[in-house]
């Protein structure tokens, strides 16, 4: 049995599950929508936090946050749901399936037998909606891939019961109820404001832009402290966070561009359109702190191009950030 | 990013497209299939090579005497002991002892049969381990 479920192929996983579910309940909400009122946007840098004994470097919020803030905004009616036993896991999305619900859950990726080989790592925060059964198989709604695929029900299970730094437990979510009307308006006030407090008004050094410039301070010693290769290996660990698959580009910079565009054409409201096109400009310079930075990594430096420069360009990143988010904030006030 | 611009530069995704997000002429976003980007894939191609120089390491230990197979195929599968021990159910200790030759070859079948199930292969894969290195990616080997 096959749920009819519209699959749309997505940059990021929690916000590309998160449209999916809304869009299936007639909620016209795209991705980039979805991103921005769940206050996708984040830095954050919390060097003495490690994986793989790499420090935790986001340019997003925590998992599950995405859909739980959307959700919450907009007034829908939501389930979550974790196990211990994963016969229970199984058998509550077969009764949810059987019901017609499409579910979305959190995995591990490296068991899932569909991704590419090379992008197989422990990693436990990736989400998809499952949308159907076929004998042992289940369909997956997964928003990274063009198309639903299909999953032995063991390697699921595997992928559901993933171990290791923020397990996911089996953990289902769906929508229960969704009202007919939303008010966009006040959703997005709400959703941007929480973006701009995280970024500017932090009280610890490690999130938002004073994060950007903790993380300049540390990677400018990276060399002397750590050594050519660990270093090299630091920097390319923050390229992957800033554009492994699910970013959209730009440490998630392009997406909440999108969000931003998408928002002032819908609410009619012009000026936010200059802010979506400085976050457009503030995603090209994460691009080009990656294009130096790869090249750093790969000893190909070229002339004037060093880890104090790169510390530079972030320098600049936060300056120019702080005055787009501040200025971001004074346009939520009068939405 | 301009649309013009999304970069395709395929390596490891297997012929799969990502999305990601870039403007159109009009300065609107639309969402562009993209193949890869040369500096993501730098960055991961790095990140394998860590693997690839912990697994060459690990078999020097193994053909040394100092660790048992089971070593090799944790690290093959990117774990380290608290996550392996995670999978297997067994306090970290053991799985430590377990990296020793001499008690690893003393195991049980059915705790070498545990191993073998989390890991995905065979019993007999699990007390062997290969002659060269074989990864999902292109990198050479030192």
């Amino acid at each position: 049995m096959k749920i009819d479920f519209a699959h749309h192929q997505s940059a990021h996983c929690e916000s590309g599950v998160t449209s999916n579910l809304l869009r299936h309940r007639g909620l016209e909400i795209s991705e980039a929508l979805a991103f921005g009122l769940g206050s996708g946007l984040f830095f954050g840098y919390v060097p003495f936090v490690k994986l793989n004994h790499l420090p935790l470097i986001t340019y997003r919020n925590a998992p599950g946050g995405i859909f739980r803030k959307v959700t919450r905004r907009l007034g829908v009616k939501i389930a979550r749901q974790k196990f211990r036993q994963p016969q229970a896991a199984r058998a509550a999305v077969d009764r949810l399936l059987d019901a017609g619900v499409p579910v979305g859950a959190q995995t591990g990726a490296y068991w899932l037998p569909y991704f590419p080989p090379a992008l197989r790592f422990h990693f436990n925060m990736h989400n998809l909606v499952v949308v159907g059964r076929e004998g042992d198989d289940y369909l997956i709604s997964d928003p990274i891939f063009p198309e639903v695929l299909s999953c032995p029900a063991p390697d699921f299970e595997k992928a559901r019961f993933a171990r290791g730094t923020m397990a996911p437990k089996g953990k289902i979510y769906y929508v229960r109820d969704a009202p007919a009307q939303v008010d966009l308006a006040a959703a997005a006030k709400s959703a941007i404001r929480d973006v701009c407090r995280t970024m500017l008004k932090t009280p610890v050094p490690y999130a938002g832009i004073r994060g950007m410039r903790l993380l300049a301070r540390h990677l400018e010693a990276w060399p002397e402290k750590l050594g050519a290769r660990a270093a090299g290996i630091h920097l390319g660990h923050m390229i992957r966070m800033q554009e492994e698959i699910g970013t959209g580009g730009g440490g998630f910079r392009f997406i909440y561009a999108a969000f931003l565009q998408e928002l002032g054409e819908r609410l009619r409201r012009p000026e936010l359109l200059p802010l979506s096109a400085a976050m457009t400009a503030s995603g090209d310079r994460w691009r080009e702190f990656a294009v130096v930075g790869a090249r750093l990594c790969k000893g190909r430096g070229r002339e004037g191009e060093s880890y104090a420069a790169l510390a530079d360009l972030l320098r600049d990143s936060a300056v120019r950030e702080g005055a787009l988010f501040r200025e971001l904030l004074g346009a939520a006030r009068t939405l | 990013m301009r649309k013009d611009q999304v970069p395709q530069d395929s390596c490891l995704l297997a012929g799969q497209r990502e999305i990601c997000y870039a403007i159109d002429e009009a300065g609107h976003y639309v969402l562009t299939p993209t193949a890869g980007w040369e500096p993501k894939n730098i960055a991961n191609l790095q990140a394998w090579e860590v693997i690839r120089d912990q697994l060459q390491e690990t078999l020097a230990a193994i053909r040394a005497g100092r660790a048992s197979a089971l070593a090799f195929h944790m690290a093959r599968n990117q774990m380290d002991v608290p996550l392996l021990a995670a999978y297997v159910d067994l306090p970290r200790w053991r799985v430590r002892r377990h990296l020793r030759p001499d008690i690893f070859a003393r195991l049980k079948p059915a705790l070498l049969e545990r191993y073998a199930a989390v890991l995905e292969i065979s019993v007999a894969e699990l007390c062997t381990v290969p002659e060269r290195i074989e990864l999902p990616v292109p990198v050479e080997e030192k």
